[in-house]
């Protein structure tokens, strides 16, 4: 690796660290991001010579803080900065700034930086956008590629998040015990829709949003660093490393979905799976469940299976009956039906299935579900009204792909029954 | 003598790394351990998960403690290590920084005062 992209990379490893001790003391979100992008032009400059300081994120608070006073005494007096030299001779002085900023501060920093991004006003448009460009420091070009729309308009919708999360007042004091919890429940699930953006494609390229789930796994290392103990977040990592283990085999050659039973499971990540069923256990030592722990042991239960045929569907029906108590929702029973389709039958999964129609009924997976279990029970009519209701909701090409291939099947074995008779 | 060769690197920094960077390094390793395995040198070569999956024992009043994480927050973190034999510390320290070269993390070279070889089926090997 080269200095330059060695240096880059210790950057974005100390971001939201120093972003986020820099918003402690300027009080103000742009200042705090304009003293660390001068303190990264700094440590460009001097790091190469010098070699990296001992903790990084340190001598970047320390010469960040440093260079927004600068400027601001320099804009009153018109003084000269000092020399690059004595402000990167700072190893006395970075020493004991680390050690006054003890791991609790730090913590309610970055805890502090990650829940602004998650403000209860800010729709989930924002929550992203404003958190790939706060927390992860993804430039403007590069969020405006994922979400697809122009460079222009992110700029635009991530100065809005900004603008309405410095007016709410968030305040600057360490926060008690149940309000830290609290925050940290509310970083979580933006981590989560973060991952969700990269992962279920609502339109667009799959290959433009693989980032947005590394970032989210990465932002959840970082949680459950300042959390060791916190089995949901051990849950949410483990769910969203399982979950992306299969990334490689979940869209053929040409881009369309291939289902979960089909996929070639040589090319899952065993490295991301042993993690997340080591996570997993870890979280279950707790015995505190939550849903993202019973989501990651849904996942786990399907990244140990070597086929899909020695998939544990009755425990997997199991957990999302769990899951369904714990946060009841139509789509957890949409699953659940699906689970219980694999486990049982699609008689009994059907009359799950049909109370939701109402709520579900402009939700494409409901439409797709309720089609395969009809074709199974030999409802060829029925089947195919819902197929084509399910395609007509498909967000992406590769969803409807998928079940124009099911319609195309469902027709195929309506023609050999005809045949037959 | 053996010798362990312990890796240490901020966790933060090696798990942004893209795949690419990460088989490249490993590539790069790989010849040097190679080369020591031809030379029958080579020990085992272990990487370890983030220390997010780490779980740690100490003692409390009234018994042992389990908890999460690491024992020390420190700001580099062991990651992995190599176990190999050298003739003299200088021959291990050149092997070292050939498997080192061009990354930016910290080795740290401790002499193993025992070492017994154990024994792990090869189907829990291959499961791992």
């Amino acid at each position: 690796m080269s200095d330059i992209a060695w240096i880059e990379k210790a950057l974005i490893g100390a971001r939201p660290q120093a972003v986020g001790a820099l918003l402690r003391y300027f009080r103000d979100l742009d200042r705090a991001e304009e003293a660390f992008q001068e303190a990264c032009l700094r440590a460009l400059r001097t790091w190469p010579q010098k070699g990296p300081p001992r903790d990084p994120a340190a001598w970047l608070i320390f010469v960040g803080r440093n260079a927004a006073l600068d400027s601001v005494r320099r804009d009153s007096r018109n003084t000269e900065l000092p020399e690059d030299a004595a402000i990167s001779n700072l190893d006395d002085a970075e020493t004991e700034l680390s050690e006054r900023l003890d791991n609790a501060q730090y913590r309610d920093d970055i805890l502090r930086l990650m829940f602004i991004c998650c403000h209860p006003d800010l729709p989930a448009t924002q929550q992203i956008p404003l958190a790939l460009r706060i927390v992860s420091g993804l430039s403007v070009q590069q969020i405006a590629a994922a979400f697809l729309v122009n460079e222009k308009a992110m700029e635009q919708r991530i100065t809005r998040a900004k603008r309405r999360v410095m007016d709410a007042n968030v305040p600057f004091e360490a926060p008690g015990p149940a309000e830290r919890a609290e925050r940290v429940g509310a970083v979580a699930a933006m981590i989560y829709l973060v991952f969700n953006e990269g992962y279920s494609s609502s339109g667009g390229d799959a290959h433009m949003r693989a980032p947005l789930c590394e970032e989210a796994i990465r932002l959840a290392r970082l949680l459950l660093r300042l959390f060791p103990a916190e089995p949901e977040i051990m849950g949410l990592l483990a769910l969203m490393l399982l979950q992306h283990a299969r990334t490689p085999s979940r869209l053929d050659g040409d881009g369309n979905i291939v289902l979960l039973e089909n996929q070639d499971r040589s090319l899952w990540s065993r490295d991301k799976i042993s993690e997340g069923l080591a996570l997993v256990e870890k979280a279950m030592r707790h015995r505190r469940p939550g849903p993202y722990q019973v989501q990651a042991a849904i996942a786990a239960l399907h990244g140990r299976a070597t086929h899909a045929e020695e998939t544990d569907w009755a425990q997997i029906s199991l957990l999302y009956l769990t899951l369904e108590r714990m946060n009841p929702s139509p789509v957890v029973t949409l699953n659940r039906a699906v689970a219980v389709f694999k486990a049982t039958g699609a008689e009994q999964a059907l009359n799950l299935v049909k109370p939701l129609e109402e709520r579900l009924s402009s939700y494409f997976y409901f439409h797709g579900v309720h089609g395969a279990l009809l074709k199974e029970l030999g409802r060829v009519d029925e089947a195919r009204q819902a197929f084509n209701r399910a395609i007509s909701l498909a967000r992406t090409p590769a969803e409807a792909a998928h079940i124009r291939q099911q319609l195309d099947a469902l027709e195929a074995r309506s023609e050999r029954l005809s045949a037959a008779q | 003598m053996l010798y362990a060769i312990l890796c240490y690197h901020n966790e933060d920094f090696v798990t942004s790394w893209p795949k690419e960077e990460d088989d490249a390094v490993l590539a790069k390793r790989g010849k040097v351990t190679s080369e020591l395995a031809a030379k029958g040198k080579m020990g085992p070569a272990i990487r370890l998960m983030p220390t997010s999956a780490a779980t740690t024992i100490r003692n409390g009043q009234g018994g042992d403690l389990v908890l999460d994480g690491p024992f020390a927050e420190t700001k580099e973190q062991l990651l992995g290590f190599y176990i190999l034999e050298g003739d003299s510390l200088e021959e291990v320290i050149e092997a070292a920084k050939r498997i080192k070269e061009g990354e930016s993390c910290t080795f740290e070279i401790r002499p193993i005062q025992i070492f017994k070889k154990g024994v792990i089926s090869e189907e829990s090997l291959t499961a791992s």
